[in-house]
């Protein structure tokens, strides 16, 4: 493989996996918040409970966010050296402030809340918590800044140099595609928090055989209050970012539809098989005026085409080739993201009418509780294939217009170095994700008191015994 | 001054940060094997640095943070350039502090064992690699004229630069074994103090060969200013007086002097690369003007780092005071 498809094969794996972990760290930390907040509030020793227990899972979660962002920081001049002179001016400042005024908070405060349970008064610890759940959204919010640039560039000027340089750091941060990006992610992120504490819940709720049953319904109707609300604004900033695309990246847009030809009024595919290299469909199941419908609310409205773009790029931007590769890919996980993101609206909203009559819960109803556990992947798929669209439909742009990526790689990276890299992160990434796992399971399936003992996946019904000893699990 | 001075300025003070934070935090993961033998014992040890590592390393963050703000072009060599030395830090830092957070959570013996070499091997490696690559940096290497390094991997092992790695490595075994005695109580404490006073010579007598080798393998004798000389002095004063301190068990005050040491060895380097930012043996150095960002970027970065930073001092200053008091086989080792 040559050194471009390394770059971007090694740069995809350790992004997407670092994004892995932001969103629950996202959502999660602000839900524990509310669980502590409430418990100072009240003096409701259940979400003290609470607190704790899913503090556990956040931090676990928490420490392989921050290792793996770690490897974000320097990725850029690492593999897109060319990148980073041409947009440094630009793109630095962001990851700069984000360090200084987020990753700073975030990092300490969650120190100070980790070790600080019974060294500081209980208002001064509640803080240091909100403290972290606000840098961890505040930190999203500077690098979706960044990344909104690649999207759609504003405030700069092309120098004399060849550079991009800034000239209006407001205007960067007006991005009208930040304003859309940032609260669906967000957003997403919350959706996530909300689905994995549900998903547990619903396990112990099935189970029924932790001692504080209680704080598992709290946890699931909290949960299932934030989840809903929550899923349901992402997909309303969803459709006004489909909206956005249709101005600005249109071929994104065209690649998400598996729409070849310009089209109007444009009708939604709904399942494509299609032939990339005659740019062609072979089988398409389509819904009429639907697609020009959610890109301009009207039923008619012209949505171009891939080839009609191709075209018109070259004039633009000189011979070259602007179709995205692997067009399945954003096509399929345009889909699989609004999916899960409707599956998870329902299965919210089932929940909320078993729990608002009090039937949820005691082991029912069954078949909700189990679909409930499997949702927790819902979020994770919805979160993975939503970058897969953004930064996959954007090639072969690394900068919308501007830049493309074989300009950005790094030269004197060779394919060797590249294969190193790849292979090492990728062997430490997939050790690390087993020891994530084992340690999630292991401490979701705690009981919620403290006490350590753990309650089988399946089996029979008595609580497991012979695992008192008091220094494993939870002591320290 | 200038804005790219200010900002080289600040990027030197961040280095501080990071150096003076994280080399005690790295310098204490070394030790762990050695100075702690039961599962309590390292409990007590990573303890002493818990609250705080994660914090201390965003230093080194926000210090690559700036680097790209205000000179993407030094980003953008130094982290291409050096590629796969800065891979094998990332990997020890990624293990590193996964294994901080996960070694407690299970009590299986092979389980914590492998977190705790994981610690080590994590702390060790950038701890020696934070050396090369500023001896690298100082000594000059190959960059052509459209700012790319051009040597290999293999060229940034010379000599020199290990040595500056065996500077870094031992000065933070140091200065986190000063750290663990300002921390720690009982047994811990006293193998900690043996090794401090072990260990001050070979710092100090690392520190002499890699001054005198840096009179030859870089331009310092052209270079002499106000900034490197200052550092010097005070590197080698602070390592004097803590070696003074430590044989006078004061270890207060030596560890002040192992802080002041890093401050000393930053100015040193800092200023001897002054005005440049990566000397090239080619004859095309970057400098702070051609590496830099525009103005305007300058102008906006320099206001939000002057009102930020303090801040962060302030907090970061707060938690060290919360968690000041001595860690015991007796404090309250859960979390
Ligand atoms: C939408 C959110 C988001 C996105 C797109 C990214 N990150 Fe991230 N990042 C976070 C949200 C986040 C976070 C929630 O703030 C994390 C995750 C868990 C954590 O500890 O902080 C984090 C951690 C984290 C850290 C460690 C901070 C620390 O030590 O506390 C660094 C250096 C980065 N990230 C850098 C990046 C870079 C350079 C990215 C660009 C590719 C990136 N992140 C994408
Ligand atoms: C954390 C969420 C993110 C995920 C999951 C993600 C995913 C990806 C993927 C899969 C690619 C490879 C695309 C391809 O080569 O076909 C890519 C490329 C890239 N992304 Fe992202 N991305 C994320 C966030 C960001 C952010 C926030 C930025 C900038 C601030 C960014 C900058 C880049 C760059 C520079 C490339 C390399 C050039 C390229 O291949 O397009 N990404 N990303
Ligand atoms: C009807 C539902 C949804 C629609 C219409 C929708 C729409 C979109 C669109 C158009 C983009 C690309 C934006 C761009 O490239 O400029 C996107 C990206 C993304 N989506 Fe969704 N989305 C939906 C549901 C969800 C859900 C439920 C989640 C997560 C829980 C999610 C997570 C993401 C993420 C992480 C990205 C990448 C970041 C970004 O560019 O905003 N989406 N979504």
């Amino acid at each position: 493989m040559d050194a471009l498809t390394l770059a971007r094969l090694q740069f995809g794996i350790t992004t997407v996996y670092h994004f892995f972990f932001v969103p629950l760290s996202l959502g999660l930390s602000i839900i524990v918040a509310v669980m502590q907040t409430i418990y100072v509030t009240r003096g409701d020793e259940k979400y003290k409970q609470m607190a704790k227990f899913w503090g556990k899972l956040l931090l676990i979660n928490f420490a392989m966010g921050v290792v793996t962002g770690i490897v974000q920081e320097f990725q850029f001049g690492m593999n897109w050296s060319e990148y980073s002179r041409f947009v440094g001016d630009i793109f630095g400042a962001p990851l700069a402030v984000e360090a200084l005024v987020a990753f700073f908070i975030e990092s300490t405060f969650l120190g100070v809340w980790l070790f600080g349970w019974d060294k500081l008064s209980k208002r001064v610890h509640l803080a240091a918590i909100w403290l972290v759940a606000l840098a961890a959204n505040v930190s999203a919010f500077w690098i979706l800044v960044a990344n909104s640039f690649m999207q759609n560039p504003v405030g700069y000027t092309i120098a004399d140099s060849g550079r991009a340089e800034m000239v209006d750091f407001f205007e960067l941060l007006r991005n009208p595609n930040v304003w859309l990006q940032f609260p669906h992610v967000a957003l997403g992120g919350l959706t996530t928090g909300a689905f994995f504490v549900l998903g547990i819940s619903a396990f112990h709720l099935l189970r029924g055989k932790a001692s504080n049953l209680d704080a598992f319904r709290a946890s699931a109707r909290m949960s299932l209050i934030i989840g809903t609300v929550a899923v349901l604004l992402t997909m309303g900033f969803g459709h006004a970012q489909g909206q956005r695309m249709a101005d600005t990246q249109p071929m994104k847009l065209a690649a998400a539809e598996g729409l070849w030809d310009s089209e109007d009024p444009a009708g939604l595919s709904m399942f494509q098989i299609g032939n990339e290299a005659d740019r062609t469909s072979i089988v398409n199941i389509r819904i009429p005026s639907l697609l020009s419908f959610l890109s301009y609310n009207t039923p008619d409205g012209l949505v171009h085409g891939i080839n009609n773009l191709q075209a018109e790029y070259v004039q633009q931007y000189g011979p070259g080739n602007y179709i995205p590769p692997a067009i399945w890919l954003t096509y399929w996980s345009f889909r699989a993201m609004v999916g899960a993101g409707g599956l998870m609206f329902v299965l919210g909203l089932l929940g909320l009418y078993y729990i608002s009559r009090n039937r949820l819960g005691n082991g029912k109803p069954k078949w909700l509780l189990r679909l409930l556990i499997l949702a927790i992947l819902l979020p994770y798929l919805a979160n993975s294939t939503g970058w897969m669209l953004t930064e996959v439909g954007r090639q072969p742009w690394i900068v919308q217009g501007l830049m493309t990526v074989d300009q950005a790689v790094s030269p004197n990276v060779t394919p060797e170095m590249l294969l190193i890299s790849l292979i090492g992160f990728t062997i430490i990434y997939g050790l690390l994700m087993i020891a994530d796992i084992y340690l999630l399971q292991k401490y979701a399936r705690q009981d919620i008191d403290g006490s350590g003992n753990l309650i089988p996946w399946f089996g029979p019904d008595e609580p497991e015994s012979g695992k008192k000893n008091a220094r494993y699990e939870g002591a320290y | 001054m200038d804005l790219q001075t200010l900002w080289f300025i600040l990027i030197a003070v961040l280095f501080t940060g990071f150096l003076f934070l994280e080399g005690f935090d790295y310098g204490v993961g070394i030790l762990l094997p050695f100075v702690a033998k039961t599962d309590d014992e390292r409990r007590v040890v990573i303890n002493s640095i818990g609250p705080v590592w994660d914090g201390n390393e965003v230093w080194l963050l926000t210090a690559g943070g700036a680097m790209f703000a205000a000179f993407p072009n030094w980003y953008a060599t130094l982290f291409s350039g050096f590629y796969l030395a800065l891979f094998l830090i990332l990997i020890a830092l990624i293990v590193r502090g996964v294994a901080f957070e996960f070694r407690s959570k299970d009590n299986h013996p092979r389980w914590r064992s492998l977190w705790d070499g994981a610690i080590f091997i994590g702390s060790l490696v950038p701890a020696l690699l934070w050396g090369v690559a500023f001896g690298n940096i100082l000594r000059g290497v190959a960059i052509d004229e459209s700012m790319t390094y051009v040597g290999s991997f293999f060229d940034l092992l010379n000599p020199y630069a290990l040595v500056g790695g065996l500077v870094t490595l031992s000065l933070f075994i140091l200065h986190g074994a000063l750290f663990l005695e300002l921390k720690v109580d009982g047994v811990i404490r006293d193998r900690v103090k043996t090794i401090a006073r072990r260990f001050w010579l070979p710092v100090t007598l690392l520190a002499v060969v890699f001054v005198v080798l840096s009179l030859f393998e870089t331009d310092i004798r052209d270079n002499f200013n106000v900034a490197n000389v200052a550092g010097l002095v005070i590197a080698v004063t602070a390592l004097l007086w803590t070696g003074y301190s430590i044989f006078q068990a004061r270890y207060g005050r030596a560890f002040f002097g192992t802080g002041l040491t890093v401050v000393g060895v930053v100015a040193l380097i800092f200023g001897t690369l002054f005005p440049r930012v990566m000397p090239s043996t080619l004859g095309f150095d970057l400098t702070i003007y051609n590496a830099s960002s525009s103005e305007y970027t300058l102008q906006v970065m320099t206001v939000i780092a002057l009102t930020v930073v303090p801040i962060v001092l302030a907090y970061q200053a707060w938690t060290y005071w919360v968690f000041r008091k001595r860690l015991t086989m007796q404090s309250k080792l859960e979390y």
